[in-house]
């Protein structure tokens, strides 16, 4: 009889840099990329797959980390909270966010600031309901959203007139 | 929260899968999109002692138009269904694909899925009962097909056998002059709906030439509203003809009082759905074009 324990391993890329780790099958990717990478930046809040803090891209898609088994993440690419910031410089998400206060206590805001990379990624000037749409799957109990609104509204505008050459 | 342990095999075929829930047994279950059964196994109400997973099958997601119908392999993903111009021919499944949960869910879950868990609650099976629907099955003898109307046995209960599983869900593409949509209300956009209702209809001219009438969340499975689909048939759809439609479908609407709502609150809800839902399929299958997102709270 195989033990359910056993570890398997997998090959994942997380911001870039690849991982070889092993992973127990149960072990969910959440905790993988906390507790095996020591990528603390993605939270756990609900743990039940609805307020999102858990949110990061696998293969450019937003997904709750806490709903996939890490086995499953094998030979993906993973984007999380830390891989925004490049050489130093903020991301125009994070930056955003900061100007526009769009966090009080901070705990769900990796999970928003993943949501708005998959939206703008996509789509580099959605529409006020298409940013609605696009964090309604994220769970804030500070801020009431307004502010995210903005900050998400702010880095659209910013990184469109980057991508302008301005 | 940690699952209780279980041995994981990932499938390279479908024809695999199915093999491998023969062989290990009634402790095994298949896992698709996950958004469902991993909850379900955090909280330990589901215990596998394995997990097929199917997520690494190629040619499982698909979505293609062929001889008037539209076929989905089962792992296509709610937010494929959602983005594709060719299931966006039939509105009623863009509105489905569109509003479950969140971007993260749809990202995710599929509609094979959806339809093998067949929760009381699910989107599809309310929305795929209301059209022409196959859906192709595989099992250990190879591959047969059921009909929508009698793939959904009960709650959480279908035709498949424990060896079988979804490998198509394929859609005929209704006639001219006919329009859908699908309302679900909703308290917030990770929850399942309170209630939810789906109409598709075919117009000659003024009159309702057909209509079906579905209602999700306020019975064990989607409740057809069969009255109210007489209410309409052959019928101007004028507002008289439409709260009669209503009122008969709020009429068998089984509701149970949950943290949702009470029975009663769920009832009115479902009628007033069922309301919206055909004046929407209406103008569409006038030709207008009408945008649906689910109603929050």
């Amino acid at each position: 009889m195989p033990d359910p324990a056993r570890k398997i391993p997998i090959t994942v890329k997380v911001n870039g840099q690849p991982y070889e780790r092993e992973t127990e099958p149960r072990q969910l990717l959440a905790e993988f990329i906390r507790e095996s990478l020591e990528l603390t930046g993605t939270h756990i809040g609900c743990d039940t797959t609805y307020c999102g803090a858990c949110t990061v891209l696998l293969n450019g898609q937003a997904v709750k980390s806490c709903t996939m088994f890490a086995v499953q993440a094998d030979g993906a690419e993973i984007t999380t909270v830390e891989g925004l910031e490049k050489n130093g410089e903020l991301h125009p998400i994070q930056k955003a966010f900061a100007d526009c206060y769009g966090l009080q206590c901070g705990y769900c805001t990796p999970g928003f600031m993943m949501s708005a990379l998959q939206l703008l990624s996509h789509d580099s000037d959605p529409s006020e309901e298409q940013i609605k749409k696009a964090i309604a799957g994220n769970t804030c109990r500070c801020t009431g959203y307004q502010n995210i609104f903005k900050a998400i509204t702010t880095a659209a505008e910013r990184m469109r007139g980057s991508a302008n050459g301005d | 929260m940690y699952p209780r342990a279980f041995e994981y095999h990932r499938a390279s075929s479908l024809k695999e899968a199915s093999a491998l829930l023969a062989q290990l047994g009634e402790g095994a279950k298949l896992l698709a999109g996950g958004q469902s059964l991993l909850p379900l196994m955090k909280l330990r109400f589901a215990n596998p002692a394995h997990l097929v997973d199917l997520n690494f099958i190629a040619g499982t997601s698909y979505i293609r138009e062929e001889a008037g119908t539209i076929r989905f392999g089962s792992l296509t993903r709610h937010a494929e269904i959602e983005r594709s111009s060719v299931a966006a021919k039939i509105p009623i499944l863009h509105d489905c694909a569109a509003g479950i949960a969140d971007v993260q869910v749809r990202n995710r879950g599929t509609i094979g899925g959806s339809l093998a868990e067949a929760d009381p609650s699910g989107d599809w099976a309310t929305v795929l009962g209301t059209l022409e629907v196959q859906v192709r099955c595989l099992g250990p003898d190879g591959e047969h097909t059921v009909s929508m109307s009698d793939f959904v046995k009960d709650a959480y209960t279908t035709a498949l056998g424990h060896d079988d599983l979804v490998s198509e869900v394929s859609v005929k593409i209704p006639p001219a002059h006919s329009g859908g949509a699908y309302l679900a209300f909703k308290r917030a956009a990770p929850v399942y709906p309170t209630a939810s209702a789906a109409v598709q209809l075919t117009l000659d001219g003024d009159i309702c030439k057909d209509v079906a009438i579905a209602m999700g969340c306020v019975g064990l499975t989607a409740i057809r509203a069969t009255e109210g689909e007489a209410a309409l048939r052959s019928k101007p759809l004028d507002a008289k003809a439409i709260a009669a439609a209503a009122d008969a479908a709020r009429s068998v609407a089984e509701p149970q009082t949950d943290m949702r709502g009470s029975a009663e609150y769920k009832r009115e809800l479902a009628g007033a759905l069922v309301k919206r839902a055909i004046e929407i399929a209406m103008r569409r299958a006038r030709g207008e074009h009408v945008e649906v997102s689910h109603l929050y709270a």
